[in-house]
């Protein structure tokens, strides 16, 4: 499709009345090459902007310390040690495990909780269905920083467990709104049929769910565990109150900015980590990016 | 088991199913809502015991808090620029994309790329890219005879910079309204042509009003979003200041001049720096008040998001 679509005014020799009036459709074919090309440079303009902060970003990663004070474009030196002086710096390793661990186990226990919820709302008909979703939207739309003072009392006073992430990491066995709304936008594109069916061959509603209806809906499913991994991947907020304490206890996210208090000067060192933050997301994202768009689109567009 | 009556066991199967979000929606937001407002009438440091003090903090907040006032001009200012210049952005990238036809994939990646990256290591990108000093942006702009602002480190140009950042991370917007696009009837613009219609007038006649319920719900997310800006506002403010922080060392937010000082950056420094916790309550609520309005607009404009229930 890409490859054909250089000469872009194809269609207009299957177009009679293009064919009869050869100077009209000269025109109209010069006309359409035209758009064509305002189009095209109009993206790569723009494309360009969206791609050269990380193209900075890595030129300076690898740029010696003082290069890198001194605004240069280019290096002039390739110091690719900086990555594993990065990798050396006190706790960096501790806060990669820190957040593979926080988004893990957070993400497996939101799709585990959220799988059953998603599955009552989409597919059985019961009284309070209808406020039972509005409350879901609600708690989907609510602020975390509204809650965080009483629940940051209750973990940190009556738990003790402040300074550590599972603050973070034991709510999300409990089902999370924005999950839930997302896979059950997914489940009602699934025909009743299919659950009917299995009802009339005796099937428990248990067995259903899990032989019938999570193989049809991975890659539901697939969208919300790749959300909640980077959502726990990118959180600033939550390590900030609940682990903030404790440097042991830090994630990425968290660590990067006191990173850069630490190494003031160090820009080079600075944006090398920055990259290594960024860089499993980016991964992940071109093994899975069908998923992703999906659950993007699923959020804006009815299901 | 064999006791109970059908509808009885059917009541106690979808209790089962939704057992799990019943258990969190209580413990972790009904509960603390509830604590939200109880600790908004109280004094409490979170040592001693709460003591109730009625009004006082409300009072405290709206009367005298000195950030309280530049905390909600700035959230607002957000809330306004930010929404409509991200779906403004948003749709028109939207339909660049739909308009190109070599290298689809290459250009949707690339614009959408961006909304991945963490956002905290996004913004300590951002700010050093436009870094006054040794920034490439400001480098290249003084190379073709730009006299640059400080961004970051000019109160007028720190919101501005963080809304730059902001339209850097459109990737999600822009598929939203991609797909919303594409699910425009093609009969309609074909009727459109034949009635002889311009560009401008097939997209104000046809497109736009098939696309209206997606462009509210992101007006309304967005305004939901930007209700609990955060993470960009504190780190840019920190990092741009220079401050070398570490654990413990307590600095006032909003750097240049609180200009980036948001509401919930409020609600942290009051809750948990200066352990005024029903001041931070009070402002809690005033972000959950305007965050539950914009829910309630969504729902009754129906942008969707409930359109499936039969």
């Amino acid at each position: 499709m890409t490859s054909t679509t250089l000469s872009a005014p194809a269609p207009a020799s299957t177009d009679p009345s293009a064919r009869r009036r050869g100077p009209a459709a000269a025109r109209a074919r010069r006309k359409r090459a035209l758009h064509w090309i305002a189009v095209h440079s109009v993206a790569i303009a723009v494309a360009l902007l969206f791609i050269l902060p990380f193209v900075f970003v890595f030129l300076t990663s690898v740029m010696s310390d003082s290069q890198a004070m001194s605004g240069d474009l280019w290096p002039s030196s390739w110091h690719w040690e900086n990555y594993k002086a990065v990798f050396e710096t006190d706790g960096f390793l501790t806060w990669w495990r820190n957040s593979l661990m926080y988004a893990g186990l957070g993400t497996l226990f939101t799709v585990c909780s959220a799988i059953p919820v998603a599955y009552a709302l989409a597919k059985f008909r019961f009284r309070g269905r209808r406020t039972a979703m509005l409350l879901v939207i609600s708690t989907m739309m609510l602020p975390p920083q509204v809650i965080v003072i009483p629940m940051y009392l209750v973990w940190a006073q009556q738990f003790h467990l402040s300074g550590t992430l599972w603050p973070l990491i034991i709510p999300m066995a409990f089902g999370d709104a924005y999950s839930i709304f997302l896979l059950r936008q997914f489940l009602l594109t699934i025909p009743k049929e299919y659950i009917e069916s299995a009802r009339v061959d005796g099937c428990g509603e248990f067995r259903t769910l899990l032989t019938i209806i999570v193989p049809m809906a991975k890659p539901g499913i697939a969208a919300i565990a790749l959300f909640q991994f980077f959502y726990c991947w990118n959180d600033y907020f939550g390590p900030q109150i609940y682990a903030a304490q404790d440097p042991g206890s830090w994630t990425l996210s968290y660590g990067l900015e006191s990173f850069k208090s630490a190494h003031m000067v160090n820009w080079n060192m600075t944006m090398a980590a920055t990259l290594l933050v960024m860089a499993p997301v980016i991964v992940i994202f071109f093994f899975a990016q069908k998923a992703f768009v999906e659950g993007v689109t699923l959020t804006g567009v009815k299901g | 088991m064999a006791t109970l009556s059908p509808p009885t066991r059917r009541r106690l199967r979808v209790l089962g199913f939704l057992s799990p979000w019943l258990i969190g929606f209580s413990v972790f937001f009904a509960y603390p809502l509830i604590a939200t407002v109880y600790f908004s009438f109280m004094h409490y440091n979170q040592i001693k015991e709460p003591t109730f003090v009625g009004l006082k903090n409300w009072r405290y907040v709206f009367e005298q808090m000195p950030l309280f006032g530049p905390a909600l001009w700035n959230t607002l200012w957000l809330v306004v620029v930010m929404v409509a210049l991200r779906v403004l952005f948003g749709l028109s990238l939207g339909l660049l994309v739909t308009k190109i036809k070599s290298g689809v994939g290459f250009f949707r990646t690339a614009f959408y790329i961006p909304y991945l990256a963490p956002p905290v290591a996004a913004t300590v990108a951002f700010v050093f890219l436009l870094n006054p000093g040794t920034g490439p942006v400001n480098e290249i702009l003084a190379k073709v005879g730009i006299d640059a602002p400080t961004w970051f480190n000019d109160p007028n140009w720190a919101k501005p910079s963080l809304v730059m950042l902001s339209l850097w991370g459109i990737g999600d917007l822009m598929v939203i309204f991609m797909a919303a696009l594409l699910d425009v009837p093609k009969e309609q613009y074909e009727a459109a042509d034949l009635d002889g219609a311009g560009s401008w007038a097939k997209f104000r006649y046809v497109t736009w009003p098939s696309i209206t319920p997606i462009v509210m719900f992101a007006v309304v997310t967005g305004i939901v979003q930007t209700m609990q800006y955060y993470t960009q506002a504190l780190v840019a403010g920190k990092i741009a200041s220079g401050v070398n922080i570490g654990p413990g060392s307590v600095i006032q937010p909003g750097y240049p001049d609180h200009s980036t000082l948001t509401v919930p950056q409020l609600v942290y420094s009051m809750g948990f720096q200066n352990f005024n916790t029903g001041a931070a309550c009070v402002l809690s609520l005033v972000l959950f008040a305007i965050a539950m309005a914009a829910t309630l607009l969504l729902m009754r404009k129906r942008s969707g998001l409930l359109s499936a229930e039969d």
